[in-house]
């Protein structure tokens, strides 16, 4: 039996990995954006006491770990969920639960091939020093965030139509990144903004990494945690109830 | 007993009727072709058999099991219509993945010469053409070495070429051993493979029979006529049937 998780795996694994627009963007999208802000321009700037270098290492791989999820989950099952792979599978005698473990997998290893190449990024090119335990911390706590992510993923994959799912994801996707603060400390957004990102789910997920990081973040990092379970949990429910809908649906 | 069956099905989603209590049968070894215009409820008998779709009122069975359960999963396969298919899997690979689903599937290369795909294994999906991706998609259908078969349109939109060796593949199932339920509105594709027939117009069996009995029943020479001729008593106008 766990020969078939093991194999549903590997193939996705296989599959995603050869998907250039997948594989290619989900890693070289946040270690742009962190070349950019964070290296390139990082030396005149800090924030608090803490190196921009730094600082961002932390929200940029939460912003990566966002994406491989939000990517896998929402654009890869609206996709196949919409043109008819997912009947098939189905109406297989897969398991059911290996469709979604396979995806989690997917999302998991991008996220942490990701976060792993920012952590180089940033102790190499950016001075950025920690004690082993806590770069290990953080590389775990941001790479565990694709657990609630998933399930937003889901939720998208499970509501979106299978063309415009790539779009709803990018419109999700980075304006959340950026109203969140993870393209830059949230304190330097107008007032207004900063009001709204405790309604977003990677405002929590960005200020968990920060405050590991010991970086000035924001409320107690067990609210944050409860957020992301709740968010998580909802979002679970919402994929839930729009897939046993679809199934009673359809033509004749 | 059948291996599979429909005991007064009806199916309605919303406003629409798309099966009114249809009686249907499977036997062993036999190939039944579901024959019926677009929209007259095959794929909805099929989505049922399969476990994808409930029944409104009435009871479906396959090998004595619900069709959802993994029981009547493990012995038959099936061929759905698909808009898209992982494109960036091998072959191989993916006969290698919906092998695994199964207790005992055939060897992966004697899936591969079953479906006529010797000498493409490795290519991506993406890289095939039309007929060679019908001909993956029914050796994902075949792999588990079922008992039963589901082939919902299998040669739609294929060239003749490619429709005349899908049926060979067929057959040969069919000579194994192998039960197939085949929905189709090809009529020429009924005739060449079926050994009985079912006609569904509207929800309803219009008729049923071998296909020279359906000949025979409506005094036409070819299934086609038949079959505009059971139409036409049904009171369906034939412009209706030929789209």
């Amino acid at each position: 039996m766990s020969r078939v998780y093991w194999m549903e795996v590997k193939m996705e694994l296989r599959k995603m990995t050869r998907l250039r627009q997948y594989s290619l963007s989900t890693i070289c999208f946040p270690l742009t954006f962190y070349i950019f802000f964070g290296l390139a321009m990082a030396p005149s700037f800090t924030f608090g006491a803490m190196s921009m270098s730094k600082y961002l290492l932390a929200t940029y791989g939460a912003f990566g770990v966002m994406g491989a999820t939000l990517y896998a989950f929402g654009a890869g099952v609206a996709v196949e969920r919409g043109l008819g792979w997912l009947e098939v599978k189905r109406a297989s005698p897969m398991p059911p639960g290996a469709y979604l473990i396979a995806k989690a997998a997917v999302s998991i290893t991008f996220g942490a091939v990701v976060v792993t190449l920012l952590f180089a990024l940033g102790a190499i090119f950016g001075g950025v020093r920690m004690a082993a335990g806590q770069w290990l911390l953080l590389w775990t706590a941001l790479v565990a965030g694709a657990v609630p992510f998933g399930a937003i993923g889901l939720a998208i994959g499970s509501i979106a139509g299978p063309n415009s799912a790539t779009g709803v994801v990018n419109m999700i996707y980075l304006p959340m990144g950026f109203l969140s603060g993870l393209w830059m400390p949230i304190e330097v957004l107008p007032k207004g903004l900063q009001h709204l990102a405790p309604f977003l789910p990677s405002y929590h997920f960005g200020q968990i990494a920060l405050a590991i990081l010991g970086a000035p973040a924001q409320g107690s990092v067990l609210l944050h945690v409860e957020a992301l379970v709740g968010f998580g949990l909802v979002f679970a429910g919402v994929a839930w109830v729009a897939q046993s809908r679809e199934h009673e649906k359809m033509y004749g | 007993m059948p291996v599979a069956e429909l005991r007064g099905v009806t199916k309605r989603y919303g406003e629409v009727q798309a099966l009114r209590g249809i009686d249907l049968s499977i036997e062993r070894g036999e190939l039944l072709a579901l024959l019926g215009p677009n929209g007259a409820g095959k794929t909805t008998a099929v989505r049922i058999l399969l476990g994808l779709s409930k029944p409104t009122a009435g009871e479906a069975m396959v090998f004595g099991h619900h069709p959802a359960s993994q029981e009547a999963k493990l012995r038959r396969g099936a061929l759905l219509q698909v808009a898209k298919v992982p494109e960036t899997l091998k072959v191989r690979e993916h006969i290698e993945l919906f092998s695994s689903y199964y207790e005992k599937p055939l060897p992966i290369a004697e899936t591969i010469a079953a479906a006529g795909l010797g000498g493409i294994e490795n290519r991506l999906f993406g890289a095939l053409s039309g007929g060679q991706r019908q001909r993956v998609l029914f050796a994902l259908a075949i792999c588990g070495n079922p008992d039963l078969l589901f082939l919902d349109e299998p040669t739609v939109g294929l060239d003749v070429e490619s429709r005349r060796t899908l049926w060979a593949h067929i057959r040969a199932f069919v000579k194994r051993g192998g039960s197939v339920l085949l929905t189709t509105h090809y009529l020429e594709e009924a005739d060449a493979l079926a050994h009985r027939v079912a006609v569904i117009d509207r929800g309803r069996i219009a008729a049923e029979g071998t296909p020279a009995e359906i000949k025979a029943q409506t005094k036409t020479s070819g299934l086609e006529d038949a079959f505009l001729a059971i139409m036409r008593e049904s009171g369906n106008a034939p412009e209706e049937v030929l789209q």
